[in-house]
């Protein structure tokens, strides 16, 4: 292999990687604050891109102005499903929750299939973003030096409001202790209101960038990005916004080389994504990042 | 996810058969396609034209009386494992006397063994791989199927782009991706005589969005020609990426490209692309094709795919099937099929040999301008 194709391997893997870094921060984000997976996390993701899609072609929106409707609706219908089907079952166990989570998930995949259909759609990709760059012999598409200077902003505002604000202050301190942070007088629901609607913000731009990049729509697109972006983030230590990012590198920058190295293994790509998730939870089931925590009782 | 949907389709199928049966008065055609999933688009191509068909032609006469011709359409959800539940299900719940698909080969073998079994025929529209018919005497088709058709291309590719070197690009995971590929890439080195002819296959999954890195590959082999057939929303992104990556080599395909989804998703990308398929609407065959064109397009006032027509096609086959057979026996109507000859369909006409395939002559096209262009016939 020579040096330039590797270069082009590598500036495919970043920004593979850079789009699982976005997607995986929103899963952490919730697992952080409430010690749950939203499963539902890939469909909000599919929601976001529809309602950019139905900007853009209904409305004739230009795509920022689509982009940031829709990023701002699906914010807002995040906050509703933790209202409807988490903030009930808070006190119940945890299975309960994460039941109602996959309910949930399988409620907007149909429900997408039969408001938006179940034919893929074609997503009107902005001339701008679509425009190949060309850096010597590295082709990128212009959307892809977009997604990692997006997912860098992002990064540095949450970890800006986690650590320096006091919304912040009262996440880490639900976090840590929802009873305590309760009795110390934290609004906890609004925390959480708040953490469900930055994680499917997140969301939703992820899923917007996606179709920017891949502009193939269909109502079960969020099913294989959500896993891989729980992955991402079990990868780098649940929880951990910082591994979030550094899980949805790694995992782009494997799945990349193992078909660049082993062209012959390809049809086991996801596989090896799988794989890995069980050799972390063997190894190391804390992540990267993750810091071991005792069991609260 | 999918054994939660198994167990609720065993209580549905519990929960039906308790009702007594009652004297038939229509004949229920099985509708067996994707309608969801990566390949409704294809499925909802086929399904408008066996709804045309079922309106200009609704009943069929046997033994002096007439019967209502019912469709039930069964969503096999692009999925293989799926596909043998909805097709367990037309033939258990449903007991249709035919079964009509579906696009896409793996999802049609699928079906094969369950409909064998239940001795019900089935009249695949497009699907093209040959093992969906072969030594399955109870599974048929109207269209040819992809020796024939990766000739074609091969032929293509060596005279019409002088071609000496191709790349394959294949979705592993799909049957007939794998089955054309390497009826290309035998005829493609036997054209030219040169057993290194095929640089290397490259694989991809079913449902995969990036294919950067399998591309990039492609860009060290400098092929003159890329072969990758596959399915339509995949295969205009895998296009679209490679034009991204600057790889300017024609890309050459199969039937699967010919809906309107491949250019949707493609847009400017997929401009040039040239796939072999079965009918061009710009050289109508028979007097059915007529028919079929005209009521189309009053209806849709568009212009139809040609697995729009070799569904109609399917449709009238088995009907006519049934009126010979004087029968709704399935066994009697499954001897009626395979005897068919000279049938004139919209696609043309349609002879089943031995294992019950059609042989048909092929239509090569080009993307131009956002449409399907005619370029070309290829007698078989």
């Amino acid at each position: 292999m020579t040096f330039t194709l590797f270069l082009q391997h590598l500036a495919n893997a970043l920004s593979l990687g850079s789009l699982y870094a976005l997607i995986a921060i929103g899963y952490t984000m919730v697992y952080g604050i409430l010690r749950l997976i939203n499963f539902a996390h890939g469909d909000v993701f599919m929601l976001g891109a529809y309602l950019a899609f139905y900007g853009i072609t209904m409305f004739s929106l230009p795509w920022w102005g689509a982009l940031v409707l829709a990023v701002v609706v699906t914010a807002v219908f995040g906050v509703g499903l933790e209202r409807v089907a988490y903030r009930p079952l808070r006190d119940s166990p945890k299975i309960s929750v994460m039941i109602s989570a996959i309910g949930a998930s399988f409620l907007i995949e149909n429900l997408g299939i039969v408001i938006f259909g179940g034919r893929p759609k074609g997503f009107p990709v902005p001339e701008v973003l679509s425009r190949v760059i060309r850096l010597g012999a590295v082709s990128v598409q212009a959307v892809s030096l977009l997604i990692p200077a997006f997912a860098a902003l992002i990064l540095a505002v949450l970890l800006w409001v986690v650590n320096r604000t006091k919304t912040g202050m009262a996440m880490r301190a639900v976090s840590t202790d929802l009873d305590a942070a309760r009795l110390m007088g934290v609004d906890v629901n609004k925390v959480i209101a708040f953490t469900f609607g930055a994680g499917s913000l997140l969301a939703a731009l992820g899923g917007i960038m996606w179709s920017f990049k891949y502009p193939n729509l269909s109502p079960l697109m969020g099913v294989m990005p959500g896993l891989k972006c729980f992955i991402a983030a079990v990868i780098g230590g649940i929880g951990n916004i910082m591994g979030a990012v550094l899980g949805g590198f790694l995992l782009g920058f494997i799945e990349l080389m193992t078909i660049a190295f082993l062209p012959d293994l390809t049809g086991y790509r996801d596989a090896f994504a799988f794989v890995l998730l069980i050799v972390v939870l063997l190894v190391k089931p804390t992540g990267l990042l993750g810091k071991r925590q005792s069991e609260k009782v | 996810m999918k054994k939660f949907g198994i167990v609720l389709m065993a209580l549905a199928v519990l929960a039906m058969s308790a009702c007594g049966p009652k004297a038939p008065t229509t004949v229920k055609f099985g509708v067996f396609e994707p309608m969801t999933g990566a390949n409704a688009g294809g499925g909802a191509l086929e399904v408008e034209g066996i709804k045309l068909a079922n309106e200009l032609y609704p009943t069929v006469t046997v033994g002096g009386k007439e019967y209502k011709i019912e469709l039930v359409i069964a969503d096999n959800k692009s999925d293989k494992v799926e596909a043998a539940n909805a097709a367990q299900r037309l033939v258990d719940k449903d007991k249709v006397q035919v079964v009509l698909g579906s696009w896409g080969s793996s999802l049609s073998m699928a079906a094969g063994p369950i409909v064998e079994k239940a001795k019900i025929p089935a009249v695949g529209l497009s699907c093209t791989n040959p093992l969906v018919t072969k030594g399955n005497p109870y599974y048929f088709r109207v269209c040819f199927i992809d020796p024939f058709q990766g000739t074609v291309m091969a032929n293509y590719a060596f005279k019409e782009l002088k071609a000496k070197k191709a790349v394959i690009i294949r979705e592993v995971s799909n049957d007939y991706s794998v089955g054309l590929a390497k009826f290309f890439a035998d005829s493609f080195k036997q054209l030219t005589g040169d057993p290194n002819a095929i640089l290397a296959e490259l694989n991809y999954n079913t449902g995969d969005q990036d294919f950067s890195a399998q591309l990039t590959e492609v860009k060290k082999y400098k092929p003159d020609v890329i072969f990758a057939p596959g399915n339509f929303t995949e295969s205009a992104l895998v296009i679209k990426q490679a034009k991204e990556l600057g790889i300017q080599t024609p890309f050459l395909g199969g039937d699967t490209w010919e809906t309107p989804e491949f250019i949707d998703v493609g847009k400017k990308s997929v401009e040039g692309a040239v796939f072999s398929t079965f009918f061009a609407t710009e050289v109508p065959i028979t007097e059915t094709s007529k028919v079929f064109l005209d009521a189309y397009r009053k209806k849709y006032n568009k212009e139809p795919a040609a697995v729009t027509a070799l569904g109609f096609d399917g449709y009238l086959v088995a009907r006519e099937a049934i009126i010979k057979a004087n029968s709704l026996d399935t066994v009697k109507i499954r001897d009626a099929i395979a005897a068919t000859k000279d049938y004139p369909g919209a696609a043309g006409m349609i002879t089943l040999d031995a294992e019950g395939d059609a042989t048909k002559s092929a239509v090569i096209k080009v993307v131009q301008d956002g449409k399907f262009a005619y370029k070309a016939t290829v007698q078989p």
